[in-house]
């Protein structure tokens, strides 16, 4: 028997925290299949951040740093200017990157910063028990938002992909999403593409990924999927919003 | 060894270099910006880095990150600043990490003003972020005491795994005075806690501050009280002038200190017998030094440059065993050699 | 074939969803540890190994093995 598909290495053999259904499980093992590809377990260091994923350093067989909320990519900064070869990611949901940190955020794509972003848009704050995201969508209800998000009194959302696109620093700022298997392809070549961008130091690489959260958002697994598919992606276009070398920049075959 | 003449922030910035420090993150603040300035100019031939993170709060995680990895760093700031860093102070200690923080002290509160202070000394010694922690708090008084607790800082930072504080002032960081260096280099060891790769080598190494398990945090915040119980017993220091019969002790740090030293010298020629205590260190506070210097003491009176911080630490320190009294100007003011030789008169003039 | 880790699986049935031989369903009389009721394979001799299955288990609990 051979086998099509398995753990892979850099995901730890353990239960994850996250409520069933929840995709972050899926972008995790991605992260995962993509440093067992690329070999880099060893020399890769993780930032876990502050929401639902603030679990994650049990989760990854790299070396793992827990950062303050929002302030991943400043963390990332630090590891990466003291250890320059190394490869660091940062792993966010959107509450930590989008609103609390979107300073360091913005600040890390301006520096060019050789860094990968793993940013989770899920349009809720799903550890603290479902209050409005800076990605919560026009209308949608959250605890904090009872009657849906009117921008009226919430203000919109926040695109982060088409802000850090405007950015001279970022090398690649795409959008993706895991709610069927062919998306969930692209999503992987995404993330693979973001952290051979910091191997060959090409700059500020983030991948934002539209995910689920069905607890919060009173959804069945199935149905949040759904949910994703009909409401998130309209607001939130997939696709690659800059892909462009900052540092090191291959010549151009004539 | 060589003798140079340098400016306090300056000679703390060619001191970091020194000590190893690999990496250094700050953002512009009065009256610290000599620190970031020498350090931006000597980083590339010095092979350091310097960045000018995006904010205060961004430096201090830079900080976190730098440490993490298993580095030397360092940041520095200015009260206003020091506040906003300490968020990640707090999580520098919750992980047990080393680092060396800066504050250059200026008034406060609030945006306050850019003149030198001593106001930021409960927030250095008792709770300069959320949670169960301490520092440990050096107090320089000189450019060559600047630069000699830069270099231990970082010592004790590595040994002990946690951020240290060098508490200075905006008088001593902006002054010069003759400096020397040592030629030796530091002996870092290796950390083998580090978040630095494992290199296939090892299981995964963790940076991390949260315990969900109200036990699992207690055992960790209770090892850590452990350890500060051994660094009160190795780190406590202070310097004692003229303490031998005095009837009124002076106790001043920092700036405050070097005013204090003067008035004292003028209390004596009145024939006020006058001491001073200096803690060099104010956290861990140096309890046996102060009971000692204070033997004969009647009085004591503690000057400080705020409306009353380590006094309070004075008092405990006795056991409230002899008055103490207050004398301080704040705002970004110095007092005069007069003003507490006025102050020594008037305690001295209502018995001692 | 495919193997289902009955412990991790936290039975939230996308893979239920995406097997195009429609031979996963979620257990109805057995739960595990943690009370869920995890996916199982009704006819595993059906399998294609298309592994569409793994790639929407959140928690990495589905193996897939091809062949002999």
């Amino acid at each position: 028997m051979a086998v099509v598909f398995d753990k892979p290495h850099a995901l730890c053999d353990v239960a994850t925290t996250y409520c069933p259904g929840c995709t972050h499980g899926i972008i995790h093992r991605l992260v995962a299949e993509v440093m067992d590809e690329l070999g880099i377990e060893g020399n890769t260091i993780g930032i876990f951040p502050v929401g639902c994923s603030v679990m994650a350093y049990k989760f990854f067989e790299c070396d793992m740093v827990g950062a303050p909320h929002g302030r991943a990519p400043a963390v990332a900064t630090g590891i990466k200017r003291a250890l320059p070869d190394s490869v660091v990611f940062t792993y966010q949901g959107d509450g930590d990157l989008a609103a609390i940190g979107t300073c360091e955020t913005v600040h890390a794509a301006a520096r060019g910063e050789n860094i990968t972003v793993i940013f989770v848009n899920n349009t809720i704050y799903g550890m603290t028990g479902g209050q409005m995201a800076p990605t919560t969508l026009p209308g949608q209800v959250t605890q904090t938002t009872p009657y849906g998000r009117e921008p009226e009194i919430q203000g919109y959302p926040v695109k982060v992909c088409e802000m850090l696109a405007t950015i001279d620093g970022t090398a690649l700022a795409q959008r993706v999403s895991v709610d069927t298997p062919a998306h969930i392809r692209e999503a992987k070549k995404a993330i693979k593409k973001a952290f051979e961008n910091q191997i060959n130091k090409k700059g500020f690489s983030l991948v934002e990924v539209l995910s689920t959260c069905p607890t919060n958002w009173g959804l069945t697994p199935v149905d949040a999927l759904q949910r994703l598919r009909d409401e998130m992606i309209p607001y939130f276009p997939l696709g690659v919003y800059k892909d462009e070398a900052v540092w090191n920049k291959e010549e151009k075959a004539d | 060894m060589e003798r140079v003449l340098m400016k306090g922030n300056e000679a703390l910035a060619e001191a970091a270099i020194r000590a190893g420090c690999k990496c250094f993150f700050a953002y512009p603040i009065t009256p610290q910006t000599e620190v970031a300035a020498y350090l931006a100019k000597n980083m590339k031939k010095r092979n350091i880095t310097f960045l000018q993170a995006e904010s205060e709060l961004a430096a201090v995680n830079m900080v976190l990150g730098a440490s993490s990895a298993g580095v030397r760093t360092m940041t520095s700031s200015s009260s206003p600043g020091i506040s906003l860093k300490s968020e990640g102070v707090s999580y520098l200690a919750g992980s047990d990490l080393p680092a060396v923080i800066v504050n250059v002290q200026r008034g406060g509160p609030g945006l306050g003003s850019i003149q030198p202070s001593q106001s930021d000394y409960w927030q250095a010694t008792k709770a300069l972020g959320h949670g169960d922690f301490q520092l440990i708090v050096f107090a320089p008084a000189s450019v060559q005491e600047t630069v000699d607790m830069t270099i231990r800082a970082f010592e004790e930072a590595d040994r002990y795994r946690m951020p240290v504080m060098i508490l200075t002032d905006g008088f001593i960081g902006q002054m010069m005075e003759p400096v020397t260096f040592s030629d030796e280099t530091p002996k870092i060891e290796p950390k083998d806690w580090a978040a630095c790769g494992h290199k296939g080598g090892r299981k995964h190494n963790i940076i991390n501050s949260l315990f969900l398990q109200p036990d699992e945090l207690e055992a960790s915040v209770d090892a850590r009280y452990e350890k500060y119980e051994t660094i009160k017993k190795n780190i406590h220091d202070a310097e004692i002038y003229m303490c031998d019969d005095a009837d009124l002790v002076i106790t001043a740090f920092g700036t405050t200190a070097r005013v204090a030293k003067s008035a004292v010298n003028q209390a004596r020629e009145k024939g006020i017998k006058a001491g001073l205590f200096r803690p060099k260190t104010l956290w861990p506070f140096p309890v046996e030094e102060l009971n000692a210097a204070c033997k004969t003491a009647k009085k004591v009176l503690s000057v400080e440059m705020s409306k009353g911080q380590m006094v309070d630490d004075i008092r405990l320190a006795l056991n409230c065993r002899i008055p103490v009294e207050f004398f301080g100007r704040n705002g970004g003011n110095i007092p005069t050699p007069a003003e507490i030789l006025d102050e020594i008169v008037k305690i001295s003039e209502r018995g001692l | 074939m495919i193997t289902i880790n009955f412990e991790r699986c936290k039975g939230c049935g996308l893979c239920v969803e995406a097997c195009p031989k429609k031979i996963i369903r979620l257990s109805e009389e057995k739960h595990n540890q943690k009370g869920y009721y995890p996916a199982e394979c009704t006819d595993n001799s059906k399998c294609i190994s298309c592994a569409l299955c793994a790639m929407m288990c959140p928690d990495c609990v589905i193996k897939v093995e091809k062949g002999e």
